[in-house]
């Protein structure tokens, strides 16, 4: 039977800590870029002009049908070979993430955006809108209410997926944890003590979630 | 009459894909008329009334309102976004389904032209956002969202929403093919009150003793072809096509208009 002895991981608090600030912060700008390139690639994905739809296609489907830790690499380790473009492993790893969270941010908005009624946006457009009023004004506040689930739901997951970057050596959470594991010799209470972390800070933040679903569907 | 006419249509024509919805269309309203479009489902008379504020964008004819026109077809640029709008914020048009803003009250739908449209400042769209309210029996449910309130009124908030930008003309498209019998009543009377001002008016319904009661012209549209027009009261008592008197016989033509509630 295994003799599980948690004490000795107080020893890498700072540790841990440093990775976990690490891990958040990650995770909040990669979020927010995301949600930038999500909101391009959506309205991109709706332009009236066919250029501009294929190139948010084009952008949509090559990061959301590839996997995060082929592009992780593939932005590390291939872009400086064929475009001449260094990055740090913080930089490449936050671009690749930003984006393969815009690319699925993308069809959460695009989907919300669609889902509202033509009815309204006509009505709009009758009371003497131009069409960006009407998405401004009548569509997206509607719309906004609608994505917001999903929203959150791929933001959980892109927590989740910033313990991928430990690959390109940024010292996130697992990074931490993987040099505390090769330093205790206690990997089992070590992996255990960091899928706690994570469950911890996203298990809050999913009844959250579930809460905002409940309002929503009551108000319509 | 076209010296005086508010709106005037010349040969419009507009396809769907492969499928000529309208066939070169004329018509005229003069300056406080109310005309009314009747007619089978896909005879078009939507299509031409959605093409008044270039909600659809007819393939070729003309369009004005008031003195504001537009050309379509081969050579002539179609008009921009800006454009468009300033048009129709001239127009006003009520939709058979509503299209009330739902994530706004009842006031705030009612504003949301003024505000948005003609940036009028907020304490002024209120003003006249309440009063426009009041005209249609609406005051007390100025602070409700459309979600409470019943069909009949939530079709008079539309009227009250379209009339807060002040139209030249007002088309409503089907405005009561979706209530309930017992609230019809009500929304037609709001549109009579209108005709009685002298506002210009396109209606396009199904309630043939109403058309006859309250519009002076009468269309009666069939494949997208003007198939008879003439004075109201004359087209439906007395219908010179053959076609026309097939479909007026679906209908009683006569008689009251359905009774209003009282406005709660």
């Amino acid at each position: 039977m295994y003799q599980w002895d948690f004490g000795i991981l107080w020893s890498y608090r700072w540790l841990f800590l440093n990775g976990l600030g690490v891990t958040v912060g990650f995770t909040v700008v990669i979020v927010v870029l995301g949600l930038v390139f999500g909101l391009f690639g959506a309205f991109g994905s709706l332009s009236r002009f066919k250029a501009v739809r294929l190139t948010a296609l084009t952008f949509i489907e090559a990061f959301r049908c590839t996997p995060i830790l082929v592009q992780l690499i593939w932005f590390y380790y291939a872009l400086p070979i064929l475009a001449g473009v260094e990055m740090t492993p913080i930089t490449a790893s936050a671009l690749a993430l930003s984006l393969y969270g815009g690319s699925f941010y993308s069809e959460i908005i695009r989907g919300g955006i669609i889902s509202i009624d033509k009815g309204q946006s006509e009505a709009g457009a009758a009371l003497g809108m131009t069409p960006g009023q009407s998405m401004r004004r009548i569509v997206l506040p509607q719309a906004i209410k609608r994505m917001i689930p999903a929203l959150m739901n791929q933001s959980i997951i892109q927590f989740k997926n910033t313990s991928l970057v430990s690959v390109l050596a940024v010292p996130d959470l697992v990074y931490q944890s993987q040099v505390a594991a090769h330093d205790s010799y206690r990997p089992l209470e070590t992996y255990t003590a960091v899928a706690v972390a994570y469950a911890a800070i996203l298990i809050p933040l999913t009844i959250i979630v579930r809460r905002g679903e409940k309002r929503l569907a009551v108000s319509e | 009459m076209s010296e005086t006419s508010k709106i005037e249509i010349r040969a419009l024509r507009k396809s769907f894909g492969s499928n000529e919805v309208l066939k070169s269309i004329s018509l005229d309203v003069a300056k406080g008329g109310v005309v009314a479009l009747i007619g089978p489902s896909g005879s078009g008379k939507s299509t031409l009334l959605r093409c008044i504020n270039l909600l659809v964008v007819p393939d070729g004819g003309s369009v004005r309102v008031g003195d504001t026109s537009f050309a379509f077809g081969d050579g002539s640029k179609l008009p921009g976004v800006k454009t468009l709008a300033r048009f129709r914020a001239t127009t006003g048009m009520v939709f058979q389904h509503f299209n009330l803003f739902p994530h706004m009250t009842t006031l705030q739908n009612v504003m949301e032209g003024p505000v948005t449209v003609r940036r009028m400042a907020k304490a002024d769209a209120e003003k006249l956002a309440r009063a426009q309210l009041a005209k249609v029996g609406l005051a007390e449910k100025a602070d409700q969202y459309p979600a409470t309130l019943s069909g009949g009124q939530k079709q008079r908030v539309a009227i009250a929403r379209a009339l807060a930008m002040e139209p030249d003309v007002m088309l409503f498209d089907e405005a009561t093919s979706a209530l309930d019998p017992e609230l019809v009543g009500e929304v037609l009377n709001v549109i009579q009150q209108l005709a009685s001002e002298g506002m210009t008016m396109v209606i396009v319904t199904h309630e043939i003793a109403f058309a006859r009661e309250v519009a002076d012209r009468l269309i009666f549209m069939r494949d997208g072809i003007v198939v008879e027009e003439g004075p109201a009261r004359q087209v439906i008592d007395n219908p010179q096509e053959a076609a026309t008197r097939a479909f007026l016989s679906h209908f009683h033509r006569t008689g009251a208009l359905p009774p209003a509630n009282a406005v709660s």
